[in-house]
C-alpha cells in the first residue's frame, strides 16, 4: 500500500497503463513539460518522451479528432481536457464521432479513447473552470461515463478505463485531487470491482444516499453527522454514471425505502432525475417517500464568492434526508 | 460592401495545373510533370474506363433513388477525375478519410455494389469494412474527417510508417473549425497526411464565394502547409497533384493541400433542386469542361479509343450499372434486433436491460399472431405491448 494523493494516483495508473501497453497516448494542452495545470501527468513526458505524451495546440474538437484517427490507427489515446468548461469546443467530436464509430462501423472501428476531464467546483475558480456537464455525456449512446471518489479508485478505473474497448469519459473529482488515500498499486486488475459497478460507502439502514465523485465524501459527512442524531445512512458510490449499477442501488432502496440522490451538476435532467425516474419504475412499492434530489441549481455556475450556495453541503444534504424521512425541511409546504 | 455570394473575381496569383485541357489537348506543367512520367496511354484508358464506370455508378443510384430503392443519393457527376485521379495515385495501405460524396473513390477502393448502397438504402450506417479497404466510412459531419486524417497520420508518424492518410473535403468544409484545427496539427506535427479538397462550387446552395475570398488552395499555406490548386476536371493533373502531395507524405515532408476545382453537375442530394440558387448559363460552362469528353478526345486523337474499345468500355459501364442495381434491390432489410447491436463493444446493463424489453414486446406481436397472447401482451397488442416488468409488491 502506497500513500498517495488523488492526483499522483491517476499518475500512477496513466504510467502502469503507459508500461503495460505502448499503443497508449497521451494527448492534452500542457499535459508535457509542465505535466498538466493539475500536475497530474508530472513526469510521463520525461519518462515516455514527447512522442507518447503529446503537447497539443491549444483546440479541443482536435484534441479528440486526432485521437479518433489515432484509435483508428490502432492507438489508445488518453486525451486530457485541461477544465470541464472546455470541452464543448469537442462536444461534436465526442458526440457525432467517438460515440458513434463502433456502432456505425458495426463493430469493425474501435474507439478505446480514454478523455480525462477534472470537474467541479469549490476550488474558487473563475467562470468556465468549476462545471459538472456530465449529464451531456451520460446522455450520449455509445459512451462510458465514469467518476472516481478516491485515490484507490482513481488509479484503478483510470487503468481500466484505457483497458476497456469503448471509449470513457472520466470525470475527475477537482476539489479532490489532494485528498490522500492508501493505493495498492499491485492491485489485479481483473479482481478488481468492474469499471462500470457502484459500491457501498457506508453501510446504513434508514436512507440511501446516492453521490458521485467529489460529492461523495460530502455525503459520507452528511451519513456522519446523521449518525449521531441516530439515522443510518446507506451511502452508494455511484462510480459509474453510464451505466448507472442499479443493483446494489436497488438492493439499498429495497432496504431503506428512501433515496436522496445529492450532486454538484444541474438538476433538471440530471443523474438524480434519471436515477429517482429509475428507481421510482423498479422500486415503487418498496419506497416511503417520493425520491428526493439536492442538486446545484439550475442557473450557470456562479461565481466563486457565491458557490457555496449552489454547491451541496452537509446541511443541504441533510434537509435533503429529512425531506426522505418525512420530517420537517426546507421543502415542507412547497408541495404544490 | 462587396456581395459575399458573389463569385470571388479576383482569386489570386493562384495557377491552376493542368495537363489536359477542356478540348482535349495534353499541355505541359512544369510541376507535375515528373509525377506522371510513367502514365502511358494503357493507363489513361484505365482512368477513363473508370470514370465511365463512376459516372454509371451515379447514374444507376440516382435512377434508384427515383425508383424508391433508395433512400437518398448524393450525385457525383461531374467530379468523377477528382475521385479517380486522387484515388488511382494512392497505395493500398494508405488510408482514405471520405466525405459522404467519395463513392467514385470506393469504388476505385474496391467496395462492393452492396456495401456501398446499404448506406443509401437506409440498412446500414457504415458501408464497408474500413480496415478491408483501407477507407473510412462516409462521413457527414462536414469536416469532422480532416481531424481523423490528421491524427492517423499522426499515429502513422509515431509508427515511422511510409504510408499516409488522406482527408477528402468540401469547398463547404474548408468554413469548418475542424478543418483549421486539423491543419494546424497535422503541421505542428508534420503529419504525412493530404488535404484533399474538391472545390465543387456549391455547399448546398451556397456559392463557394460565401465560404473564401480568396482562393481556397490559398488558405493553407498560412498554416505552413504547401497547396496547390489543379484542374479538377482534368484527371491525368489530379493524378500528378496527388502523387506530389504523396511524394511528399512519403519522404517526411509532411502535410500538403489540394483544391480540385471542379463542379457538382448534379444536386447536392436527391432531394435538393438547385434549379432554385443558379442558373442554366453556369452547367452549360462546366459542361464544356467535362472530364470525360476531354480525356476521350484526347484517346480518340492519339487512335487510342477506336469504336471496338468505346463499345467495350460502354459494356463495361452496362455490367456495372447491372450489378449496382441487383446488389441494391437484393439486400435484405436489416433485423429489428439489430439496433441494439454495436452500440458498446463491451456489454452495458441498462442497454441489454432495454434490448430484453424490446424483444419482449415484439414477441408480444407475434404471440398475439398466433393466437397465443399472454394476459401482459396480447389483449392491447398495438396500442399498450409488454410494458410491466418490474417486480411485483413486497
Amino acid at each position: 500500500m502506497s500513500q498517495l494523493t488523488l492526483t499522483q494516483s491517476i499518475n500512477a495508473g496513466l504510467r502502469r497503463a503507459m508500461e503495460d501497453d505502448p499503443k497508449v497516448v497521451l494527448l492534452g494542452e500542457d499535459i508535457g513539460t509542465l505535466g498538466g495545470v493539475f500536475r497530474v501527468t508530472d513526469g510521463l513526458m520525461k519518462d515516455f518522451g514527447s512522442h507518447r505524451v503529446i503537447d497539443t495546440p491549444l483546440a479541443e474538437s482536435a484534441i479528440i479528432g486526432t485521437a479518433v484517427g489515432l484509435a483508428y490507427r490502432g492507438f489508445r489515446p488518453v486525451c486530457e481536457i485541461q477544465f470541464d468548461g472546455f470541452i464543448y469546443p469537442g462536444f461534436d467530436q465526442i458526440v457525432s464521432q467517438v460515440a458513434k464509430l463502433h456502432v456505425r462501423t458495426q463493430g469493425k472501428v474501435r474507439m478505446p479513447l480514454t478523455i480525462r476531464v477534472p470537474f467541479g467546483g469549490g476550488i474558487g475558480s473563475p467562470e468556465h473552470h468549476s462545471e459538472s456537464p456530465e449529464a451531456y455525456f451520460v446522455h450520449t449512446a455509445g459512451l462510458r461515463v465514469v467518476s472516481p471518489s478516491n485515490p484507490q479508485d482513481a488509479y484503478t478505473m483510470v487503468r481500466q478505463a484505457i483497458a476497456s474497448d469503448d471509449p470513457v469519459l472520466y470525470f475527475e473529482p477537482k476539489r479532490r485531487y489532494h485528498a490522500k488515500g492508501d493505493v495498492d498499486l499491485e492491485a489485479d486488475l481483473g479482481a478488481a470491482p468492474a469499471l462500470g459497478s457502484a459500491r457501498v460507502a457506508a453501510a446504513g439502514t434508514d436512507v440511501t444516499l446516492v453521490a458521485y465523485g467529489a460529492m461523495l465524501k460530502t455525503a459520507l459527512d452528511a451519513a456522519s453527522a446523521a449518525a449521531e442524531e441516530g439515522i443510518s445512512i446507506d451511502v452508494v458510490d455511484l462510480r459509474s454514471l453510464s451505466p448507472v449499477d442499479y443493483v446494489p442501488l436497488m438492493e439499498s432502496v429495497r432496504r431503506t425505502g428512501r433515496l436522496v440522490i445529492a450532486h454538484e451538476a444541474s438538476q433538471t435532467l440530471g443523474l438524480g432525475a434519471e436515477i429517482a425516474a429509475t428507481i421510482t419504475e423498479r422500486c415503487f412499492n418498496y419506497l416511503e417517500t417520493a425520491p428526493v434530489r439536492v442538486t446545484g441549481f439550475d442557473v450557470p455556475y456562479p461565481p466563486s464568492k457565491l458557490e457555496k450556495h449552489h454547491l451541496p453541503d452537509l446541511d443541504r444534504i441533510l434537509d435533503g434526508v429529512d425531506c426522505a424521512l418525512g420530517r420537517t425541511n426546507s421543502r415542507t409546504g412547497m408541495e404544490d | 460592401m462587396s456581395d459575399p455570394r458573389q463569385e470571388p473575381e479576383d482569386q489570386g496569383p493562384m495557377h491552376m495545373h493542368q495537363l489536359i485541357t477542356a478540348d482535349g489537348q495534353r499541355v505541359e506543367d512544369e510541376l507535375l510533370e515528373e509525377f506522371i512520367a510513367d502514365v502511358d496511354d494503357e493507363t489513361l484508358l484505365g482512368l477513363y474506363r473508370d470514370m465511365v464506370a463512376v459516372r454509371r455508378i451515379d447514374r444507376e443510384a440516382t435512377a434508384l433513388q427515383r425508383q424508391g430503392q433508395l433512400a437518398l443519393w448524393p450525385p457525383m457527376l461531374g467530379q468523377e477525375a477528382s475521385q479517380v485521379g486522387s484515388a488511382r495515385a494512392l497505395e493500398a495501405d494508405d488510408f482514405i478519410f471520405p466525405t459522404y460524396r467519395e463513392n467514385g473513390v470506393a469504388y476505385c477502393r474496391g467496395a462492393l455494389f452492396s456495401q456501398m448502397m446499404g448506406v443509401w438504402r437506409g440498412n446500414t450506417n457504415t458501408g464497408w469494412d474500413p480496415y478491408e479497404i483501407n477507407m473510412a466510412t462516409p462521413q457527414i459531419i462536414i469536416g469532422a474527417q480532416t481531424l481523423h486524417a490528421a491524427g492517423y497520420a499522426m499515429g502513422l508518424g509515431l509508427e515511422g510508417k511510409e504510408s499516409l492518410a488522406i482527408g477528402y473535403l468540401g469547398d463547404g468544409a474548408t468554413s469548418q473549425g475542424d478543418v483549421h484545427e486539423a491543419m494546424v496539427f497535422a503541421a505542428s506535427f508534420q503529419a504525412p497526411v493530404i488535404f484533399f479538397c474538391q472545390n465543387n462550387h456549391w455547399a448546398i446552395s451556397e456559392p463557394v464565394g460565401l465560404q473564401s475570398s480568396v482562393p481556397l488552395a490559398g488558405r493553407a499555406p498560412g498554416y505552413g502547409i504547401p497547396s496547390l490548386q489543379v484542374d479538377g476536371n482534368d484527371v491525368l493533373a489530379v493524378l500528378a497533384a496527388t502523387r506530389w502531395a504523396a511524394a511528399r507524405a512519403r519522404s517526411g515532408g509532411g502535410p500538403s493541400f489540394i483544391e480540385a476545382v471542379t463542379y457538382r453537375m448534379g444536386a447536392h442530394t436527391t432531394a435538393d433542386d438547385p434549379t432554385r440558387y443558379r442558373g442554366v448559363t453556369e452547367l452549360e460552362e462546366w459542361g464544356a469542361k467535362d472530364p470525360i469528353a476531354r480525356l476521350r478526345t484526347l484517346l480518340q486523337g492519339r487512335g487510342k479509343l477506336d469504336a471496338g474499345a468505346e463499345a467495350e468500355i460502354a459494356t463495361t459501364a452496362d455490367t456495372v450499372g447491372a450489378e449496382l442495381r441487383q446488389a441494391c434491390i437484393s439486400l435484405p432489410d436489416p433485423e429489428p434486433m439489430s439496433i441494439f447491436d454495436n452500440v458498446y463493444a463491451d456489454s452495458h446493463a441498462i442497454l441489454e436491460r432495454q434490448r430484453d424489453h424490446y424483444e419482449r414486446y415484439l414477441a408480444g406481436f407475434f404471440a398475439a399472431e398466433q393466437g397465443l397472447g399472454t394476459s401482459s401482451s396480447s389483449g392491447a397488442a398495438g396500442t399498450k405491448g409488454a410494458s410491466t416488468m418490474e417486480g411485483s409488491r413486497p
